[in-house]
């Protein structure tokens, strides 16, 4: 079964580490990472800009969807990032989630099982 | 990261936003400080045992205004002291109370708490201290370090800026639209102010006012995130980053200026360019242009460019007259002069500056720029002497350090030079 780890987070938090703790817990979430992806199981992994860079688009089903500025969600932490990864189990999914939120401090991390996924093809 | 590094974090992530509540609350400086360092004390005693709350802003608004209010009532020794129990123990079921009722009143917090640094009355440089001091809540040891001077001359300056502010008496109640628009675009030139300290700092010997760069940026995009919808707001974001993005550039190994046109755009940091480019392409729908959406669409041509060769010129010579058309000054007229002499050549370019000359009389970069265009006319002597007046007026002494390089090029081609 193919997992998406959502991994949410105070913005305001995260925008005050230094460049030194941002890059020490990159460091830590590619260790904890390697082996799966050493494995085929990982990817893509993502982190996302700051929601300030981000646009909705609000459709009510009916008229052209309205182009909004900002996230979906006005909520106290946001989306910053993803990693999609093959396990056989949900405990097992829980488990790197685990090493991933100790590597990552704070916030929550939310495991979500896959319903479809295109491969990406060429993308350049 | 450890677990005090975290909540470090967590604290001075919330800090805008507590602070602009409480001032709200108290309608009092101090008082709001006094209670925000109180629910700090608080934080790093309960949350490494009770693990950190949901929503750490309101966790800490609801600590602090109890601190605070007991605290005005001890003063005033009409009633008993509370058990520590019955605040430091608060669950999230209250905290969630507290943030009912103030996510509404967010926005206007941190927008009246910004707005109450950018008192008129201050000069620039206290006005981005009392921000770093209220808003950032940096030390006053970080920020007389930032700005060269001694902490208790620097604590001085505060003190006196928070007495002019507190006399000025910004009104508490939530703004009407109009007010609303001119608070944002006092908080943005704070900000922009804050921002430039830092950029404009050396490499060598500032990485104290170096940080101050990106404290404008965290606060920025703080103030983007409370007013998603303002172009000016992205345009000012987009500027810093785009702008910021170039630092690692800017500066040799020996701390030498690196003009843009000679920079290793290898280095120029990519995630800040991706961020501001987005937040321009943002600003641009909205068609409604401004001083900052203009700039940073300039600084974006920059970022796109793969190299000095390829800049658009035309379309920054453009852009610098629409700016010339809605803030007309002469610093913009005089960076148009640079496109100019990129699209039309140097003569061009000095007929355009040389009327500048008696209101830009004390400024660096226009003596740097006629230099520059005389030399490249052949006009040495005159060339000289406008170098002769950038190095007088020289920032910094990397700045007077590049004027004389090209002072000593000068010279060199004379010598070399076919006479």
């Amino acid at each position: 079964m193919l997992y998406a780890i959502l991994c949410y987070h105070s913005e305001d938090a995260v925008g005050c580490w230094t460049k030194e703790e941002d890059d020490a817990v990159m460091a830590r979430i590619a260790a904890v990472i390697e082996k799966p992806a050493r494995e085929g199981r990982l990817g893509p992994v993502a982190r996302l800009l700051p929601t300030t860079a981000a646009t909705t688009l609000r459709s009510d089903g009916r008229d052209a969807p309205l182009v909004l500025d900002g996230p979906f969600a006005e909520t106290k932490e946001q989306l910053l990032g993803f990693y999609l990864v093959d396990c056989e189990t949900l405990d097992e999914a829980i488990a790197l989630a685990k090493e991933i939120s100790a590597a990552n401090p704070g916030g929550a991390h939310e495991v979500r099982p896959v319903g479809y996924f295109m491969e990406s093809e060429g993308r350049r | 990261m450890s677990e005090l590094a975290w909540i470090d974090a967590a604290l001075s992530g919330a800090r805008p936003q507590v602070m602009g509540a409480l001032t709200r609350y108290f309608r009092d400086l101090d008082l709001a400080e006094e209670a925000f360092q109180e629910a700090c004390i608080r934080a790093l005693a309960t949350w490494p045992r009770n693990g950190p709350p949901r929503d750490p802003a309101a966790w800490l608004i609801f600590v602090g205004r109890n601190v605070a209010i007991d605290q005005v009532r001890r003063r005033a020794k009409q009633t008993a002291l509370p058990e520590e129990d019955q605040i430091s123990d608060l669950g999230d079921a209250e905290a969630e109370i507290a943030d009912r009722l103030d996510g509404a009143h967010y926005r206007d917090d941190l927008l009246r708490l910004l707005f109450i640094c950018c008192h008129p009355d201050l000069p620039a440089t206290q006005q981005i201290a009392l921000a770093l001091r209220i808003v950032s809540g940096l030390s006053v040891r970080q920020i007389a370090r930032a700005f060269l001077v001694g902490e208790s001359a620097m604590e001085q300056r505060i003190t006196r800026a928070k007495a002019k502010v507190a006399a000025a008496a910004v009104p508490f109640e939530a703004p009407g639209a109009v007010e609303r628009a001119e608070r944002l675009a006092a908080v943005a030139a704070m900000l922009y102010l804050v921002f430039n300290e830092g950029y404009s700092a050396p490499a060598v010997g500032a990485e104290a006012r170096g940080a101050l760069a990106e404290e404008g940026i965290r606060l920025a995009r703080l103030l983007l995130r409370l007013f998603p919808a303002e172009p000016e707001i992205m345009g000012l974001l987009a500027l810093m980053l785009l702008q910021h993005a170039r630092r690692p550039a800017r500066f040799d190994a020996a701390g030498e200026v690196v003009l843009l046109e000679e920079q290793d755009r290898g280095l120029w940091n990519r995630a800040m360019i991706a961020e501001g480019l987005a937040l321009v392409d943002k600003a641009m729908r909205h068609r409604r242009p401004g001083p900052y959406q203009i700039q940073a669409a300039i600084a974006a041509l920059h970022a796109r460019a793969p190299t000095a060769a390829a800049t658009d010129w035309t379309e920054i010579d453009l852009l610098y007259g629409t700016l010339e058309r809605i803030q007309p000054s002469p610093v913009v007229t005089l960076n148009r002069a640079v496109a100019v002499a990129k699209r039309k050549g140097a003569e061009a370019a000095l007929a355009m500056i040389e009327p500048l000359g008696e209101r830009l009389a004390g400024y660096f970069y226009f003596f740097g720029l006629k230099g520059a265009l005389l030399s490249e006319l052949g006009r040495a002597g005159e060339a000289r002497e406008a170098f002769g007046r950038a190095i007088a007026l020289a920032n910094s002494p990397a700045e007077a350090a590049h004027i004389r390089m090209q002072l000593d090029r000068l010279m060199a081609d004379r010598v070399a030079g076919p006479g």
